[in-house]
């Protein structure tokens, strides 16, 4: 027989915690809502004086401007919300190359924190040291500076083979876009199916026989082969677009300006001596113990990283990782007082031009908000998998 | 956490789509002036001949003296300007916000400008057009030669939609390379990252000779891509304010087509006969009560820097080291485009 | 005993391996076994090739006297004659030339303040009211308008004292910012718990830069007619909400820390929320994330090198003003970006310093 719960009582006194609650959510929701509503009252009245237009329906209109460089070629005519799309891209270029680049030089940094070596020690030491304590943006104009004063004229450019470097920036020879790519495109995202299947298949051998199968240069073998096959299907173009030098720069190619170059070489170096603290921080939680197990079970140095602490160091290393990638992305909006068109500075641009501060601001904030967002769940979903699970 | 960073872009969506508007009300600038006892005049960071301070902070320029001058008629002392130096970026948003009265920072007219930034346009005091400037050893002698070439801009001006108007028409397929500090910019064609630079050319001329190593390395070139009439600017919205700056740059013009000068100011005050030079500098009505200003509005103001063609020979003409020819600013009976409307 | 023989001693054995001394070091540390005695080659290599000739450039054949003539000799070094003909523009900004003495004597107090409020002695009673006292006369010294002083306009302040102000305000306002929100995103109140993840999410996944240009530009419409706000105080509002962001979220991970035993031992014991938050959880919890802190700080003093680009001309911007409008000294400006990384790293090194030893004073009762 069910008695039934006793009855509810709703005690209205100050002494209820639960009622001091309720007055306390409702004077922070009116307080907050008053100075919501007084600063948006204020902005819409300054508005209308000045009259500032507002709206997003600039958007739709033609941007007039150019973009000095572009993932995709961007014209004038085309309205504002493509240029945003392209200093997304912009931005998205050089934050997930700086991350690539910033995650490999921050991690041999803070192993190299470990060496036997002093030598290697005190260097890695030392880099940490001078690139975690000057700010970004010095380095960032630091970097900018040394490379439009050291490389050559464009007209006197350095030339290895079909590379030529020079104040006009790194060009490079570019194939031609013809199907064969796309077929290798196809081949490489087919690549990434038979790798999955090949490391299945490699987890289940090892562990019902205990025969370890390499879990790294297989795979780069696949992922080669199959873009080869796809590139040979697809009629195995090799026209390239070379660069040549012309009459006063460097034409044709592809080329990496110097403004991207100064931008991921910044980010790249700033961030990877953080990454190295995270990741000395993470190894250094491991127990101690592991680590002589590991000699005792007489794995060398080397197989003692990769197998034993790494993989427990990366349950501590992931969240602060999360952050210095989140770090980078935004710092690569500092790009716009070096002249790299991100997104901040196409939104600057947009903001002279159209007087709707309001909306390009929120654009910017939109967008950042949306990457952080994106980085956080993927960094998230990577660490429920590596996290140890508690009892 | 994804839950929570979800409801904040819910958030800041919702509150970006209440746009409600309300009723509005004029603000007073002369009021404010008055009370604070000084002009607070927005200029340029460092443009030489038209907006520059000297180490000592002292401000010298075309566009500094029209604020001496608003500054001599309203309050009667030049001295009593505050300047601010305002970036390109920041230059609407400081007028807007009533940071500044008046914006003389080499500001071109668009209609954009006057439709949706909240300012209005006064009088042309400069009328200009965009150049290019490069080095001489480029040998180029025409900006029809700038194919595929990189140019530095500065970001924030109509610099940039001009260079793209221009590269598009003439199929030049330029790159820009757009930097968001003055310095920046010019630094970057120093230093040989762009073939060009391209601004105004009395910013052309400006910067080629105060901030070149050597101002004969570089050569403008003839083509003028667009037409720039720079002036001061003031907020929208307040016509008093307004009338003010508009009648005082044309009264300083139509000094120098009467042969007013800063030198003979007092004499013809004291002395003239002559019905139009009396009405300019109210000895015989008093334009200035109409304006809320003082009888001596426009003698205080020619006083304290001259008649138009004194304040543009002192800081941009031949003799300056700007060396910049009178042209189109001209007086229209010499010529020039400057024609003061009459000050009665 | 007849026959009486004489001690005869043997050979001395051989000494045991040497562990102590440089030369012992050096076995150890950098000729251990092949590999590392080849790296150690390689890496020495490249050391000896490259560092005496920095150093040549830096130093020996440097040019140190205010002339950019010498400077343009072939084959001299680094011009740092850019710093010494330059340095009173570069760390005070546009200040009046002549009354560059209060802003001397301002940043000096500040940063004598800051030093000694890291010093265990100064942790008194009377440090709160130090701490007024002296922001009030770092403001009189660098505004004046009284006892004879000249007044000197927000936007002429500069350069160093100008990157000292930014930092330690914003550190000192945003602290209690961080903790009252870290508190409330742990709180069970769904309101104050939404509000305070809302704006620490928000606040945390855009950049500075974008904040900065919301204050420089959408604070002016925010605020009622006729109502202006100094730009200084718009910026360090700003940085303030950015700061307190971060430190709120660190703050968080140390409220988290704290075991779920002691709140509950609290409530058995009968304090209210209040007392527990601020006699049992805060202090544990403080404590654990000192380091973070230290590190916000670091981060904060670093960040306020952005407000160069809404115009307000701290140390780099002063700089960039000062060699950018002299054409004789602009191909040099490499070394006014060497001297400003100089002092960045100067202050930001003590401060980490300071931290790792606060962190070992703070983990002193975890050494075994």
């Amino acid at each position: 027989m069910n008695p039934g719960s006793p009855p509810k009582k709703n005690n209205w006194s100050w002494r209820s915690q639960a009622f001091r609650g309720v007055v306390y959510q409702i004077v922070a929701i009116a307080a907050i809502t008053g100075v919501v509503w007084f600063l948006a009252h204020n902005t819409l009245v300054n508005m209308r004086i000045r009259g500032i237009q507002s709206g997003f329906d600039f958007l739709a209109q033609s941007a007039g401007f150019d973009i000095g460089e572009s993932l995709y070629p961007f014209d004038s005519e085309e309205s504002y919300w493509h240029a945003f799309l392209i200093g997304i891209t912009n931005t998205l270029r050089v934050a997930v190359i700086g991350i690539i680049l910033a995650t490999i030089l921050g991690t041999l940094l803070g192993v190299g924190r470990f060496s036997r070596n002093a030598l290697v020690r005190g260097l890695c030491l030392t880099y940490v040291e001078l690139f975690r304590n000057i700010p970004v943006l010095l380095q960032l104009l630091l970097w900018y500076v040394v490379l439009t004063e050291v490389l050559p004229a464009s007209s006197e450019a350095w030339q290895i083979g079909h590379f030529f470097l020079s104040k006009g920036g790194l060009n490079y020879p570019i194939p031609v876009w013809a199907t064969g790519q796309l077929w290798a495109a196809f081949g490489i995202v087919g690549s990434f199916v038979l790798i999955w299947i090949y490391r299945r298949w490699a987890r289940l051998q090892f562990e019902a026989t205990g025969q370890p199968r390499s879990g790294f240069w297989v795979p780069l073998l696949i992922l080669i082969a199959c873009s080869l096959i796809g590139w040979a299907l697809g009629g195995a173009p090799t026209e390239l677009n070379y660069p040549v030098r012309g009459e006063f720069s460097i034409e044709n190619g592809g080329a990496l300006t110097p403004e991207f170059l100064a931008v991921l070489l910044g980010l790249t170096l700033y961030t990877a001596s953080f990454i190295a603290e995270v990741v000395r921080g993470g190894i250094a939680s491991v127990a101690r113990g592991q680590g002589e197990a590991a000699s005792a079970l007489g794995l060398n140095r080397n197989q003692e990283m990769r197998l034993v602490m790494l993989p427990q160091a990366l349950r501590v290393i992931i969240p602060p990782l999360t952050n210095q990638y989140l770090n980078l992305t935004k710092n690569s909006s500092l790009a716009v007082a070096i002249g790299y068109p991100d997104v901040v500075s196409i939104a600057n641009t947009a903001l002279n031009q159209t007087g709707r501060a309001v909306e390009c601001i929120s654009i910017v904030m939109l967008v950042y908000l949306v990457t952080s967002l994106g980085t956080s769940l993927l960094m998230n979903w990577y660490n429920s998998r590596a996290a140890i699970k508690e009892r | 956490m994804r839950i929570s960073n979800l409801k904040t872009l819910a958030v800041v969506a919702a509150a970006l789509g209440t746009l409600v508007t309300l009723p509005a009300h004029a603000g007073k600038t002369l009021d404010g002036i008055k009370a604070k006892g000084q002009v607070t005049c927005g200029v340029n960071t460092g443009l030489a001949g038209f907006g520059a301070a000297d180490s000592a902070g002292k401000w010298t320029g075309l566009d500094v003296d029209i604020c001496r001058a608003i500054a001599a008629a309203t309050l009667g002392d030049a001295e009593k300007v505050k300047y601010v130096p305002l970036n390109a970026q920041q230059r609407f948003t400081a007028l807007q916000s009533g940071e500044v009265d008046v914006l003389s920072r080499n500001t071109t007219f668009t209609l954009t400008r006057d439709a949706s930034l909240g300012s209005t346009s006064t009088v042309t005091t400069y009328y200009d057009g965009q150049g290019f400037m490069v080095p001489v050893k480029s040998k180029i002698k025409s900006a029809k030669q700038l194919k595929g070439q990189t140019v530095c801009v500065q970001s924030g001006t109509t610099t940039e939609k001009n260079l793209t108007d221009y590269s598009k028409a003439n199929k030049l397929n330029i790159k820009p390379v757009v930097y968001e500090q003055l310095e920046a910019a010019e630094n970057a064609y120093f230093t040989g990252r762009c073939i060009a630079y391209t601004t105004d050319a009395s910013g052309l001329a400006s910067t080629r000779n105060k901030k070149a190593a050597n101002p004969a390395d570089h050569v403008i070139l003839p083509e003028l891509i667009s037409k720039e009439p720079l002036g001061p600017m003031v907020r929208r919205g307040d016509d008093e304010w307004f009338a003010i700056v508009k009648w005082t740059i044309y009264g300083l013009i139509e000094a120098e087509e009467y042969g007013i000068t800063q030198a003979n100011v007092d004499s013809l005050k004291a002395t003239s006969v002559d019905p139009v030079v009396k009405r300019i500098l109210g000895t015989s009505e008093d334009t200035g009560k109409l304006l809320g200003l003082s009888k001596d509005w426009m003698a205080n103001a020619i006083k304290a820097t001259g008649n138009y063609g004194e304040i543009f020979e002192r800081n941009v003409g031949p003799k300056s080291p700007l060396g910049l020819p009178r042209g189109v600013n001209n007086q229209w009976n010499k010529g020039g485009l400057m024609y003061a409307y009459p000050v009665r | 005993m007849s026959n009486s023989t004489t001690f005869q001693p043997i050979a001395p054995r051989p000494a045991p391996v040497n562990t102590e001394g440089p030369v012992a070091w050096i076995k150890a540390n950098l000729l251990a076994d092949w590999k590392t005695t080849l790296s150690t080659f390689i890496v020495g290599g490249i050391l000896l090739w490259y560092v005496p000739q920095i150093l040549n450039w830096a130093l020996f054949k440097a040019h140190w006297a205010a002339d950019f003539n010498l400077c343009k000799i072939e084959g001299s070094g680094a011009c740092w004659g850019v710093v010494t003909e330059k340095y009173r523009a570069i760390i005070f900004g546009r200040y009046p030339f002549d009354e560059q003495w209060r802003p001397l004597v301002a940043t000096v107090l500040l940063t004598g303040l800051l030093v000694a409020s890291c010093m265990r002695m100064f942790w008194r009673a009377w440090l709160p009211v130090l701490w007024l006292v002296v922001l009030a006369l770092f403001f009189v010294l660098m505004y004046g308008n009284v006892a004879g002083l000249s007044q000197v306009d927000t936007d002429r302040w500069g350069g160093l004292p100008l990157t000292i102000l930014l930092a330690s305000l914003s550190l000192v306002a945003s602290f209690p910012i961080a903790l009252l929100v870290a508190l409330g995103r742990r709180s069970n109140l769904p309101a104050i718990k939404t509000f305070c993840t809302i704006y620490v999410e928000l606040i945390r996944g855009v950049p500075l830069i974008s904040v900065l240009f919301m204050a420089s530009f959408m604070f002016p419409l925010f605020m009622p007619q006729g109502v202006q706000i100094d730009v200084l105080l718009r910026v360090l509002v700003g940085i303030t909400l950015f700061a307190a962001a971060y430190s709120a979220e660190v703050i968080r991970g140390g409220l988290q820390a704290v075991p779920k035993g002691q709140v509950e031992a609290a409530a058995t014991l009968g304090l209210s929320y209040w007392q527990t938050q601020r006699k049992i959880v805060l202090p544990q919890a403080l404590a654990m994330v000192v380091p973070g802190i230290m590190n916000n700080f670091i981060s904060t003093f670093k960040d306020t090198s952005l407000v160069a680009i809404v115009s307000l001309y701290e140390l780099m911007g002063a700089m960039k003003m000062a060699v950018n409008s002299d054409a004789d000294w602009r191909p040099y400006i490499m070394e006014g970006y060497f001297f400003i990384a100089l002092i960045y790293f100067v202050f930001c090194f003590a401060m980490s310093r300071y931290s790792h030893w606060v962190e070992k004073q703070v983990n002193k009762s975890k050494l075994r």
